[in-house]
């Protein structure tokens, strides 16, 4: 009686686990099926390199390359925020912070990454899009600089949390070693602790970089929304999210404007899939280099 | 304990069917007469429970082909594909005219500029026009603001003004007439679109071929850029549905439509 239990609860756990991977063949199964109608349309290279994006216009135009621009646009500003600010963050949690600072910045931090991303885009529109049109005197505050600041914001938790880890994993004899060798703290920091997290501190970039491509609100209220090819910082943009966010609820089913925003979403998801598939490659290398099992 | 969960949930299913709940979707211009007009039917009518929510005309019309709203607010007629695809799904989409609007140009009240033409309001949202130099203006950046494709008002304001050419691509896009407004009241050199209701001090309104919208010239047709605004229902409208759209088109239903800053019908 028991032994089956046992069993039953064994299957049990292990089809929840393995649920995770039905839903991603699902999701990766349905962007391929709608998103490939729109090629019959389109060329994939008219899709990708096109600089015009007007699929309610007569005749209509899916060039996505302002999109897929301003969404690497808005990162790239993204990660010159959150790179410092997070491994900042990371290092002088893990190398200086006292218990107590550690206890006040810890959850902080953690707060940071749960304040819903409406949030940060209500601030973005009402307060920091004004003020950056004052400071700069810009024609207009919605553009890319607010997004990138407003995202660098948001992926700075994520940053920070995994580079900690990737410190704290450095075994103390490591540092133990360091000292030994009549090291001081400043190179033991940069000579030893850093490269040997080093892997780990990339995984920690490229998931904030996942995090900050794949947000959709924020850059819904704060980019702008124009379709063109960002030539400076101060360009309103549409990043791919905010124009599948924006136009999906009037897109028919079925039409070339709904395969097309499938299309969008695909490329999303493959850029997003490249990042994860890296950090993971990476962060497996860190492991083996400390010596961890994997 | 089985028993009691399915006992709870046949429960759950007969409340909600029974509290007949009316949704309604769509146009952000129709919005706040949809708003104000539910909450005065709900007082009178305690049994009713509607809900209201906005994003874009589009929207509005492709969830009542879909089945998932019961009144589309539509700031545009139905389109003809949109009625093709209505058909397919056995849909009979009835227009009830509620309202009329013009559709009204802002700038920031900094903004000297008080009448553009139509040729003119074509040429800044079509070409590459930059500096309100151009058109009797200040020394400004033009900031266009448009509305996403999704607006009811933006496929009237590109069929009336813009003879469907394209808008140029460095628009900025805002999702609905509240967003543009308060684009507008925070930009110098923008200019904007919004339905008649969405005019408040903190925009300036300008004339167009030198009308200016108002009850008046909207009603008398003088106003180059009027259109109806829309409720679309499925089929002839019956119980709680007939009754808000009756409500609507009556005297007091018309009244909120003049308080919310449109024009009424009459």
């Amino acid at each position: 009686m028991n032994r089956k239990k046992e069993r039953l609860i064994k299957y049990l756990f292990t089809a929840l686990a393995f649920s995770s991977l039905v839903f991603l063949i699902g999701i990766v199964l349905v962007l391929f099926k709608e998103a490939l109608p729109i090629f019959s349309r389109v060329s994939l290279h008219d899709f990708l390199l096109g600089e015009s994006w007007y699929p309610t216009a007569e005749p209509p135009e899916f060039g996505i390359l302002p999109l897929i621009l301003a969404s690497l646009w808005v990162t790239l500003g993204a990660l010159v925020i959150c790179v410092p600010l997070g491994v900042g963050s990371a290092l002088y949690l893990h190398e200086l912070a006292g218990p107590r600072q550690r206890a006040l910045l810890k959850p902080v931090i953690e707060i940071l990454a749960s304040v819903p991303s409406i949030v940060y885009g209500f601030f973005g529109m009402v307060i920091l899009a004004p003020f950056l049109q004052n400071a700069f005197d810009l024609p207009i505050g919605l553009c890319a600089l607010t997004t990138s600041i407003i995202l660098g914001v948001m992926a700075t938790p994520t940053v920070a949390s995994i580079a900690e880890d990737a410190l704290s994993y450095v075994p103390r004899s490591f540092r133990e070693a360091s000292f030994a060798v009549g090291a001081d703290r400043w190179q033991t920091l940069t000579k030893v602790i850093i490269p040997a997290a080093g892997s780990g501190i990339s995984t920690a970039i490229i998931l904030g970089m996942s995090r900050a491509i794949g947000e959709t609100m924020t850059v819904l209220m704060v980019a702008g929304g124009s379709a063109v090819i960002p030539h400076s910082v101060f360009d309103p943009v549409r990043p791919m999210t905010a124009a599948i966010a924006a136009e999906m609820g009037e897109a028919s089913v079925g039409s070339d404007h709904y395969h097309a925003l499938f299309a969008i979403a695909l490329i999303l998801f493959l850029i997003t899939f490249v990042f994860n598939i890296a950090a993971e490659l990476i962060s497996r290398r860190f492991r083996l280099k400390l010596g961890l099992s994997r | 304990m089985k028993k009691l969960i399915i006992t709870l949930m046949a429960l759950g299913m007969a409340g909600a069917a029974s509290a007949e709940k009316v949704v309604l979707e769509g146009s952000t211009t129709v919005l706040p007469i949809a708003q104000k007009a539910a909450e005065v039917f709900m007082k009178n009518n305690p049994g009713a429970d509607l809900s209201v929510r906005g994003g874009g005309s589009g929207v509005g019309i492709a969830s009542i082909i879909d089945g998932t709203c019961d009144i589309a607010d539509s700031s545009r007629a139905i389109k003809p594909d949109e009625l093709a695809k209505a058909a397919k799904r056995g849909r009979d989409l009835k227009a009830h005219v509620i309202a009329m609007d013009g559709i009204t140009h802002i700038v920031n009240p900094a903004n000297t500029i008080t009448n553009l033409t139509r040729a003119q309001i074509k040429e800044i949202y079509t070409s590459r026009a930059a500096n309100w130099k151009k058109f009797g203006g200040p020394d400004l950046k033009i900031v266009v603001i448009s509305r996403d494709s999704s607006s009811g008002t933006f496929e009237a304001f590109s069929e009336m003004v813009l003879d469907k050419k394209k808008v140029r691509p460095d628009a900025i896009m805002q999702a609905a007439n509240q967003g543009v407004a308060s684009t507008v009241a925070r930009t110098p050199g923008a200019i904007g679109y919004v339905g008649l209701g969405y005019v408040s001090s903190s925009v300036k309104a300008i004339s167009v071929d030198s009308v200016m919208p108002s009850r008046e010239t909207v009603l008398k047709n003088k106003y180059p850029i009027t259109r109806p605004l829309f409720m679309y229902t499925n089929g002839a409208p019956a119980g709680t549905i007939k009754q808000f759209i009756d409500f609507v088109k009556s005297p007091e239903g018309q009244k909120i439509v003049n308080e919310e800053g449109f024009v009424g019908l009459k």
